[in-house]
């Protein structure tokens, strides 16, 4: 089937997440949707499969202006969106999970298992009907999610980020499958931050930057140009001040990490007082699993982390804190501030408990509501002091973050210090954290923007599928280069050479 | 001893049975309701209503059929204030439900006082021909009144909607995973609504099924105790029914064996059996929750396991009282 | 632009809407709901005893809304409270039995201490059983308030049995110098309104004051940036379960010094739960709880009125009182949902 956008808006409040995007994908090929995260890719493939109406733009299929209300109706049309985290019910069968949603009374067992194990045999997966979803690895509820779309008639198959979170096998496993597909003339989609899965697959990619369709490519695909795509903006090496760095302060020693999606193993990484980190790394990698062992949230399955002489791994987080390790989460309302809590209240929580500055436990509120008007004024919060942090934007949640940080700080880790934010926070709270550099602190931080990674690390670490797979010193590294490794790539080798 | 061993004589169990009745459609009810990802925690005043409402209704009218379509009314009605609460205006699910526990207590006593013990109608023993003189059996399944057989279809019905029919999986499908249903197609408000109505009307029938049935007419808080007792075997039935129903006959059986078990252990007051449902619940949760039953089951052999796995569960649904927005 | 609605109309729609349906209930009923409303002011108000027992059962329901009102901060469903009270009342009639014929005012004393311990064990646990045992608070609660029933029983009718009796309802009634002192002619006594009176200043001082009550509310809001803030989210939800445990044991104890004087059956007579209405409706703060408190025992007492004067069921008062909770959460749902408010 002939997928074609025209002219999609979409806007969610001030962001303009889809700003006129075309695209034109043919049955039987593969295309491919490349961009950063929060690039828009994920918002124009709701819009396509019904989750979202755009604001203003048309949706042909085979040359038919259509509407789409609903997933449902998106669907019938013969459109199917696999998500990134499958969108299935983890507690049932597989079976289950495949007959949901078909009308009729009784559970057509019978024919649905028959279909559900031809289809399976046809694409080589290796399924068991009776088998509970929360059983399988994502890669497995991506087989089911397929099977189950192509039984239900789709004509069209959107995958969005696909192969993460997924092992070798199954993603060549995936990609066959995929190429199967077209060749039975139906359209793919896969969107995907991933180079070299969109090389190695589609005959056509497009990529998203800021909401804005940026540039197209068809096969064969040159990798450096779509970097360049993506990434790279004026680079503007501005005077990096020179800070001496002082003794170990953090030490990772051959440590064993894992989550439910990934498994880091023998992870070892020295940090100085007064260096910053920056993490590369495509998102989930392993960047956000180490800063959470590094922060003392996540406790690590093997080997040792020393933080100031003291190995801390195993114990209680407070101890973490007392250390003068502080964390600053992605997710800013989850896991960093708390709604419903003022700006001041923020302040005496962390200044009395955490920083022991005062043992009293009754709060001066004159007192407090005065500090707390000084740091909302020196970290130049747009907010009150009574303001609840929830009705603070993005920006001035993340100073407020700042604001909290405290005065005794050893270790400082960011995910994504500046994710979302307008130029003029990223600048001030750089400035802010380059400060307090000098004054000792090693900083760890991730990010997705390369400038911001260059600009102001000391060492890069590059994270790829759970491995650190090259720690660079930023003055010897190039921007293409980086590009290459965080897509999992050796560089060409007069990249390497011009740089060495 | 001899009273303990009484119990488990056939005429003993049919009266359990029959005895379990009302807990049957309550437990039931809330299991529906829960299931669709609704918490009715109304159900103590919700059964206590219906249980008014039934014997008020079939006495005035002296139409049993009406006084149980009265409770069931009732107990729909106080449902659907649960569900207009908590799906449409995104309150505090158990903050309405508790209120409305204690309303219905209340409003019953209030409304009752003239139908205290006074005698009213009550449902006849129905003993299916031929099917009651099996042996054992007869006595037990065919040998009982029109509220016993509906709890016996109502467990296998229940049963065979949620494991067998398309519907029933999206009604387990919008419990635990809403966004799953809805990219399905599902209209996952609607669904709730329905089946938290459903539920209710489940529960008034429990109720009236108590007081037309079981200990037959009116008197202050005739269902003393009986709705939590319903909760807690929803959570000790793990949400499947046959677990649930097998919970609501454990306390008939227990409530019956008081009297033998009093002589059995002395000291221990007979009122105190009653209430063992909920120490039996707690147990079973921690149980449940810690993972030695887990590691027990790996040596089962896969098939074993996995039909042992929703029989076992002790995780509510996942989407269990958190509110859904479709765009 | 979304319409809003003025605070006024915010406080008085709900009640409004309460009376509406209280009155056509009371209609239902057979009766004039004018003349209701009147004889339920009239029997809390009218005499001096009546105003005096108004303030005994507020007594029970401010410390007990006072308590609730740390673990709902904390984000916490203590419907344990029922029996925690239960326990309150236990341990006080434990210490009149460790102390048989001590002197009256370490008789007391000890009533109330053991009684809040009491209290505060059993509040815990339930504390305990979530943390530890993956129990979910309100189930964890509504178990061990059967439990403590079932202790209750047991107790009065096994070893506390009073003796020559057969009777398995009360145990025996204490002697009249361990009674906490009343004024003279009534059932109110000074001492409980003085207990009252401490608790809810405390709760206040505590819950605004301190940076312990400032922790609950973090905990109670997302209890994950807590952590990260550096907060013992644990210790912090165990202290509200202990804290509020201390209030209800201290309820039961009141019961048994001074308006008891024995352990029965029911003591706790539905106050914990009452008090759960009680902080709902009050939108969870400590200026009004104590307020909307006694207003609902003023209610309490009315209604025992109406069975003498009306022959209607004293259980009308409950019904106000829940109909009132009711209009009042789905008045703040729909100025939410369709006028745009916020709380």
């Amino acid at each position: 089937m002939k997928v074609t956008l025209s002219h999609i808006h979409k806007r969610f409040g001030a962001v303009h997440a889809n700003n006129d995007i075309s695209i034109n994908v043919e049955g039987g090929t593969i295309f491919g949707l490349l961009g950063e995260n929060g690039a828009g890719k994920s918002t124009l493939m709701k819009v396509l499969s019904g989750f979202f109406a755009a604001d203003s733009g048309e949706i042909k299929l085979n040359d038919q202006v259509v509407s789409l209300s609903s997933p449902a109706d998106a669907l019938e049309k013969g459109i199917g969106m696999l998500h990134q985290d499958p969108l299935d019910v983890p507690p049932m069968r597989l079976l289950e999970n495949f007959m949901m949603g078909v009308r009729g009374f009784l559970q057509p067992r019978r024919t649905a298992e028959s279909s559900f194990r031809e289809l399976c045999q046809a694409f080589d997966f290796d399924l068991d009907p009776h088998a509970f979803v929360h059983d399988l690895s994502v890669g497995e509820r991506q087989q089911l999610e397929i099977v189950r779309l192509l039984w239900l008639g789709v004509e069209t198959l959107i995958l969005d980020e696909p192969t993460t979170g997924i092992s070798a096998p199954q993603k060549e496993k995936l990609f066959a499958t995929l190429h199967q597909l077209a060749a039975d003339g139906k359209s793919i989609i896969f969107v995907s931050h991933k180079l070299e899965d969109v090389e190695v697959l589609c005959s056509e990619v497009a990529v998203l930057r800021q909401g804005v369709l940026v540039g197209q490519q068809n096969a064969p695909i040159d990798p450096a140009g779509l970097v360049k795509m993506m990434f790279v903006q004026e680079v503007n090496l501005e005077e990096r001040l020179n800070v001496d760095l002082g003794s170990t302060f953090l030490q990772v020693q051959d440590a064993t990490m894992s989550d439910l999606r990934l498994k880091m193993e023998g992870v070892t990484l020295d940090v100085k007082a007064g260096e910053v980190i920056g993490l590369a790394g495509l998102e989930g990698s392993g960047q956000q699993l180490l800063m959470q062992a590094c922060a003392g949230l996540h406790r690590i399955d093997k080997g040792a982390i020393v933080v100031g002489g003291q190995t801390l791994s195993g114990r209680p987080y407070q101890e973490w804190l007392n250390a003068g390790v502080a964390f600053m989460p992605a997710d800013r309302m989850a896991e960093g501030l708390v709604p419903g809590l003022s700006i001041a209240e923020h302040h005496v929580l962390t200044r009395y408990r955490r920083d022991q500055e005062q043992d009293k436990k009754t709060i001066d509120w004159p007192l407090f509501r005065k500090h707390s008007q000084e740091k909302i004024t020196e970290f130049n919060i747009k907010g009150f002091v009574d303001s609840t942090v929830e009705s603070l934007s993005g920006g001035n949640q993340q100073r407020a973050l700042l604001s909290l940080l405290p005065k005794k700080l050893r270790l400082l880790i960011m995910e994504h210090p500046t994710r979302g934010l307008d130029i003029e926070s990223v600048l001030y709270i750089w400035g802010k954290l380059l400060k307090r550099r000098q004054d000792g602190t090693a900083i760890i931080f991730s990010s997705a923007d390369l400038d911001e990674v260059f600009q102001y690390s000391d060492r890069i670490v590059v994270c790829f599928g759970g491995q650190i797979t090259a720690v660079l010193n930023t003055s010897e590294t190039s921007v293409e280069q980086l590009g290459y490794l965080i897509a999992g790539k050796q560089p060409p080798a007069d990249l390497r050479e011009e740089n060495v | 001893m001899e009273e303990l061993l009484a119990i488990f004589s056939i005429t003993a169990l049919s009266s359990v049975l029959a005895f379990s009745a009302p807990l049957i459609f309550a437990a039931l009810g809330e299991t529906w309701s829960e299931r669709a990802g609704v918490i009715n925690l109304s159900v103590e005043g919700t059964m206590m209503m219906g249980a008014l409402t039934g014997f008020a209704a079939a006495k005035v009218t002296e139409s049993l059929v009406i006084g149980f379509v009265a409770a069931m009314a009732v107990g729909a009605a106080m449902s659907a204030i649960v569900a207009f609460g908590s799906i449409t205006l995104d309150r505090d699910q158990v903050a309405i439900g508790f209120v409305l526990a204690l309303l219905g207590v209340e409003l019953s006593s209030f409304l009752g006082t003239p139908f205290v013990r006074i005698p009213g109608v009550a449902v006849r023993p129905l003993p299916i021909p031929i099917l009651a003189d099996i042996p054992i059996l007869g006595p037990l399944f065919f040998d009982q009144d029109i509220v016993t057989y509906l709890s016996f279809i109502l467990i296998v019905f229940t049963w065979f909607w949620f494991y067998r029919t398309q519907a029933g999986l999206v009604l387990r499908g919008i419990g635990e995973r809403p966004e799953a249903a809805f990219a399905r197609g599902v209209n996952v408000i609607r669904l709730r609504y329905i089946y938290t109505l459903i539920g209710g009307a489940m529960i008034g029938f429990g109720g009236a099924a108590f007081s037309l049935h079981v200990i037959l007419g009116w008197s202050y808080r005739h269902t003393a105790n009986f709705g939590w007792i319903a909760l807690a075997i929803v959570i000790f039935g793990g949400w499947h029914p046959y677990r649930v129903a097998m919970g609501a006959y454990l306390f008939g059986l227990i409530r019956a064996a008081a009297t033998g078990l009093q002589s059995a252990i002395p000291g221990v007051p007979v009122q105190v059996f009653p209430l063992l449902p909920f120490p039996l619940m707690i147990l079973t949760l921690i149980i449940f929750n810690s993972d030695s039953l887990e590691r027990l089951k790996l040596y089962l052999p896969t098939r074993v396991q996995r039909s042992l796995t929703s029989f076992l569960r002790s995780t509510p649904p996942a989407g269990l009282g958190k509110h859904f927005e479709q765009d | 632009m979304k319409r809003s609605f003025s605070p006024v109309a915010v406080g008085v729609a709900p009640v409004l809407l309460a009376l509406l349906v209280t009155s056509l209930i009371i209609i239902i009923a057979g009766a004039q709901p004018l003349e209701v409303f009147l004889a339920i002011i009239n029997g809390s108000f009218g005499t001096a005893i009546k105003i005096s027992d108004t303030f005994v059962v507020w007594v029970s329901l401010a410390i007990c809304s006072a308590g609730l009102l740390v673990t709902f901060r904390a984000g916490q469903w203590n419907i344990g409270v029922e029996g925690q009270i239960v326990l309150g009342a236990i341990g006080a009639v434990w210490a009149t039995r460790l102390f048989e014929g001590g002197a009256p005012a370490l008789v007391i004393s000890t009533m109330l201490l053991l009684g809040m311990i009491a209290g505060a064990l059993w509040g815990v646990l339930v504390g305990l059983l979530k943390i530890y045992g993956g129990v979910n608070e309100i189930f964890g609660g509504l178990g061990l308030n059967f439990v403590a029933t079932s202790m209750t029983i047991y107790l009065i009718s096994g070893p506390w049995k009073p003796e020559g009796t057969s009777s398995v309802s009360a145990s025996k009634l204490l002697p009249n110098e361990i009674w906490l002192p009343t004024l003279e002619g009534l059932r109110v006594s000074p001492v409980s309104i003085v207990l009252a009176l401490i608790v809810i200043v405390l709760v206040f001082l505590a819950l605004r004051g301190t940076i312990w009550g400032l922790e609950l509310k973090a905990v109670g809001q997302n209890d994950r940036s807590a952590f990260v803030l550096g907060v013992p989210t644990q210790r912090i939800l165990l202290s509200a379960y202990t804290v509020c445990g201390i209030c209800a044991g201290l309820v039961g104890a009141i019961l048994v010094a001074g308006v008891r004087h024995q352990l029965v059956v029911n003591i706790s007579a539905g106050y914990g739960f009452f008090s759960i209405l009680i902080v709902l409706l009050s939108g969870f703060t400590a200026v009004w709880s104590p307020l909307i408190a006694f207003f609902f025992a003023a209610l309490g007492i009315g209604g025992t009125a109406l069975r003498l004067g009306l022959d209607l069921d004293s259980s009308l008062s409950g019904v106000l009182q829940g109909v009132l909770v009711v209009s009042f959460e789905l008045v703040q749902g729909i100025r939410q949902k369709w006028f745009g408010g916020d709380n």
